[in-house]
């Protein structure tokens, strides 16, 4: 094929196929010197994002949500167009037709709806009750499918989060495709797609696939009249920088209207927006400055996504995340760096517009990067605590060079594998249900196997072990069921059809499962082993609390007697969850990651042995439990990357804060001593690391006084959160962390 | 062999160039008004480990110490534990470790001398310019540390200078002055740091229930230690 769209680009396998990463290899020019290129933002700029600080501010006072739209299901053209400022706008489009305007999605579940609506003062309109009421939502689907069983294990909160009441998620559309070829070519090979099923066999599976193409070459016909709606006609390739970022911008608004999933995440397009970037600049119709402003206002838009969820989300996933995460920088398969111009540019929207969770900036660290590269990565992490770290020498063996993280930490490549996201359990809570026998007192629930409670006046580390082992197998069977139910529906009522439009057809999944607790579960096992643990009985004879006498080694401390139980640990539940099937033949996957949720499983786990007080917080992701470290913060680290990314390849998150002074005497000394650290800890062959920089002072006055800090961004579990809208409990909990400082 | 070591920390960035994992040794000769270990004092205390011990544990650090990093020997005072660190050093060596040695520079023998043959890099604090404040707040005279820099010097080991800035102590110019004109007579010494007087470790006197010597002295204004950093890096001949 031949587009005039296309004139200046080298040519390749990229033209007679889709295969946006064979573009990129072929015509970008990678960027190893430093930022002094970089422009600021222009008066244009500016005022737009005062506009728009406005509006943030406006939803603070809200209460959180500015307004929703409670007459109109959301979908691709239901709304009609809206602006920040229609004059002044490079990139357009939003979700609604006001700015943080929030529409409705029932797809997922009617109930989440309604009660998110009135937990915000709001009724859901009459209207779409009715255009509902003889509708199959994902959630009615689960819900007639779940045994007893399944349902007992969620109402425990031994498994929480499921996505069982609203989207999915953690499903990356390739967006740059609708850029680089234009939605008809993508139509065009799907109808040849859809005609190559038509000689099979027509058994379930093609069936399925069969209608699923239908409707993915319909929404993209949708994607078409929504951006029509604003004016563009996206049939044909983009043909500018502007055009290349608004094409893709239309592709993720398209999959945000269409799906509430939890992290709607953006994949790796500022490589890829650099050779339209390149090309401009080189005809003469672009500068630096008019590239920025550009990424400047891609970023905005992506800055105003928003969905509608209720107060008990909200406590799993504080902070009204959105997790658009965006890969920069990394390595290619050749050698070359994927760093470029607008790695640095969209990085720089951090200062253009200040810090921001949002979004998800996640910087893909080679040793290999340029040093120049890592050095202003360093810095912007020092100066806004707003980017995550993962390690792409341990990626890109797996997933290529052209692979993106989906929510946090979970890697797929682009446009050719997605997964089905199923949150996580809570080990610290079944290994008390194990002891109990299969009673969790915290619900005062029988679930599981039933058996005695384990008797003695000290807990045995193998007899504890033995019992743990016919849980977690327990767990795990019922786990990966719950998910083939899960998902199973999701793909029959809520399906993705504009994020599947951007995929190959034959798309590789993953089905990600999580645990949480993990380093309290190792420290609780590791007192058993190493101190003596004497279960307590409460009056009905279950074991409720632990005295525990003597020292144990802690995770945290690269000590390998404990650090060893929390590897073996993530390894066992691996193992327990590939002995059943998964729906679609999904590849089971496993990530150590909590979000916000570490404070909602700590709260409903009760007293562990390892001195953990009933309800209190865990640590988050695989970070060792708070203040346990002894030894300093790169033995904290060392301990995390021992955990195996091998049995964990949905991702490991540790989330790092140290103060300034600690990181060293001088901005030069912090900045390189930051970026030895990041080398050290990737080495070692860790996955993942948030980093703040900065002082529990300043968390504990904006917790005090959150007006005077209302842009104040931190890192939590695999993403950022503006500190503000974060619940107390959670607010308290990230202050209580573990702070490496100057001693 | 054993040392007896007072705590690790595995991330430094305060104490030499780069990260460096920094072993605290126990015990100390002197007793210093500003001392922030004083937990590091007893010789009797801590816990033995043999150097093949910690050079073990320094290793699993090598992949965070970049060009400059490496390991520090600080304490307490090193150079009472001489034979030990300098086999320590020599491991390190072995395993390609760069090695920094932080102390007072009170003691000079044998040992000692040994030691140095495996140290890359001394921060060697100088913390006065005069005998007088050296007899009445440390507790050795000023001849050693300036016998020690000497030797330094002669074996063309690089030499950070440091001093801690203590209001009404040495907090003039004339002072920081007097450590230039030592930093310039000895060419080994590339860098001169001036270290704010703070007093965090109040707790742990409080702890041991010892006095703090200069718990009732200020710590330094911020300007004031810009306007002493000033003095110290200003160009023009040396005094």
């Amino acid at each position: 094929m031949e587009f005039k769209q296309w004139e200046g680009f080298n040519g390749g396998a990229w033209q007679n196929e889709i295969n946006v990463r064979d573009f990129i290899q072929k015509n970008y020019t990678e960027y190893t010197g430093d930022e002094s290129f970089l422009a600021g933002a222009t008066p244009r700029t500016k005022a737009l994002m005062e506009r728009l600080q406005g509006l943030f501010k406006l939803e603070r006072q809200f209460g959180g949500v500015l307004d929703i739209d409670t007459a109109t299901v959301s979908s691709l053209t239901s709304y009609s167009p809206g602006y920040l400022d229609k004059e002044n706008e490079l990139i357009v489009g939003l979700q609604t037709n006001r700015p943080l305007k929030r529409g409705v999605n029932p797809f997922g579940g009617m109930r989440m709806v309604r009660q998110a609506c009135e937990a915000y003062g709001y009724k859901l309109s009459r209207k779409v009750e009715e255009e509902f009421r003889y509708r199959t939502t994902h959630n009615d689907g689960v819900f007639r499918a779940y045994t007893d069983e399944m349902r007992a294990a969620r109402k425990s909160h031994v498994i929480t989060g499921l996505p069982d009441a609203y989207g999915r998620g953690r499903i990356i559309g390739d967006y740059r495709r609708v850029a680089l070829y234009g939605v008809d070519k993508l139509i065009e090979e799907k109808k040849k797609d859809k005609a190559n099923l038509s000689s099979g066999a027509f058994d379930t599976e093609h069936i399925r696939l069969d209608e699923e193409l239908y409707r993915q070459i319909a929404f993209l016909g949708y994607l078409k009249e929504m951006a029509a709606m604003y004016g563009y006609d996206i049939s044909q390739p983009a043909t500018t920088a502007r055009e290349a970022i608004q094409w893709t911008y239309f592709g993720y608004l398209g999959a945000i209207k269409e799906q509430n999933g939890a992290a709607m995440s953006l994949g790796r397009v500022s490589t890829f927006f650099d050779i339209y970037f390149e090309r401009d600049i080189a005809n003469g119709t672009l500068t630096e400055e008019g590239a920025q402003e550009l990424m400047d206002d891609f970023v905005m838009k992506l800055r105003m996504a928003r969905h509608l969820r209720t107060p008990e989300y909200n406590e799993l996933f504080g902070g009204d995340p959105m997790w658009i995460t965006e890969a920069v920088g990394g390595m290619g398969e050749d050698g070359r760096t994927l760093v470029t111009r607008s790695s640095y540019r969209v990085l720089n929207t951090l200062y253009t517009l200040g810090s921001s969770p949002e979004p998800n900036l996640t910087v893909l660290w080679s040793t290999a990067l340029p040093e120049s590269f890592k050095k202003f990565c360093a810095k912007v992490s020092a100066d806004t605590d707003s980017i995550q770290y993962e390690n792409d020498d341990l990626m890109r063996p797996i997933y290529g060079d052209d692979y993106a993280i989906a929510c946090c930490v979970s890697a797929m490549k682009v446009g050719k594998q997605m997964q089905f996201f199923g949150a996580r359990c809570n080990l610290a809570k079944l290994l008390l249900i194990a002891i109990n026998g299969g009673y969790d007192h915290t619900s005062g629930m029988h679930i599981g196997p039933q058996m005695p409670v384990l008797e003695g006046d000290q807990l045995d580390y193998d007899t504890v072990m033995e019992r743990y082992d016919i849980y977690i197998a327990w767990l795990s069977h019922l786990y990966v069921n719950t998910m083939n139910i899960i998902h199973y529906m999701h793909d029959k009522y809520a399906y993705e059809k504009i994020q599947m439009a951007l995929h190959d057809t034959d798309v590789h999944r993953f089905m990600a499962f999580g645990i949480a607790g993990l380093s309290v579960v190792a420290d609780s096992l590791s007192a058993i082993k190493y101190a003596k643990v004497k279960p307590l009985k409460n009056s009905e004879g279950f074991i409720t609390d632990f005295e525990t006498v003597g020292d144990f080694p802690k995770y945290g401390n690269d000590d390998d007697r404990v650090d060893s139980i929390a590897k073996d640990m993530a390894h066992k539940v691996i193992t327990e969850l590939r002995k059943t099937p998964t729906y679609r033949h999904a590849e089971h996957t496993l990530s150590v990651l909590t979000i916000t949720s570490n404070v909602a499983y700590g709260k409903h786990t009760g007293a562990t042995p390892d001195g953990r007080k009933a309800s209190a917080p865990f640590a988050p992701g695989a970070n060792p439990m708070h203040n346990r470290e002894e030894n300093g913060a790169l033995a904290a680290l060392n301990s995390v990357a021992k955990l195996d990314y091998n049995d964990c390849r949905d991702g490991i998150s540790n989330t790092f804060s140290i103060t300034p002074q600690a990181l060293g005497r001088s901005e030069e000394e912090r900045i390189g001593n930051l970026v030895t650290i990041l080398d050290g800890y990737f080495a070692k062959g860790a996955h993942h690391i948030n980093v703040n920089v900065m002082n529990r002072e300043t968390l504990l006055k904006a917790y005090e006084n959150p007006e005077d800090y209302p842009n104040l961004t931190i890192r939590v579990s695999g993403y950022a959160v503006n500190f503000n809208k974060l619940s107390r409990e959670q607010q308290r909990e990230v202050i209580s962390r573990t702070f490496h400082e100057v001693v | 062999m054993e040392g007896r070591i007072h705590s690790f920390q595995s991330l430094g960035t305060l104490d030499g160039p780069g990260v460096r994992f920094v072993v605290f040794m126990q015990g100390c000769n002197l007793r210093c008004g500003c001392c922030h270990n004083p937990d590091t004092w007893d010789c009797a205390d801590g816990t033995p480990y043999t150097p093949e011990d910690v050079v073990k544990r320094v290793v699993r650090f090598k992949e965070y110490f970049g060009q400059a990093g490496g390991i520090t020997v600080s304490g307490g005072e090193p150079l009472l534990q001489a034979d030990f660190v300098r086999e320590l050093f020599r491991l390190c060596h072995e395993a390609g470790v760069n090695t920094c040695l932080d102390t007072s520079g009170s003691i000079m023998n044998d040992a000692v001398r040994a030691l140095l043959d495996e140290t890359d890099r001394v921060l060697l604090d100088i913390k006065y310019t005069n005998d007088v404040d050296y007899r009445r707040h440390v507790g050795c005279g000023m001849a050693a540390p300036l016998a020690f820099l000497e030797e330094l010097n002669a074996r063309h080991i690089p030499v950070t200078l440091r001093q801690v800035i203590i209001p009404t102590l040495n907090d003039t110019p004339e002072n920081v002055l007097a450590l230039r004109e030592i930093a310039a007579r000895h060419p080994c010494v590339d860098k001169v740091e001036l270290l704010p007087f703070r007093k965090l470790c109040q707790v742990k006197y409080d702890k041991l229930g010892i006095p703090f010597a200069f718990g009732h002295l200020p710590e330094p204004e911020g300007e004031k230690m810009k306007e002493l950093n000033a003095i110290l890096h200003q160009e023009g001949q040396s005094c």
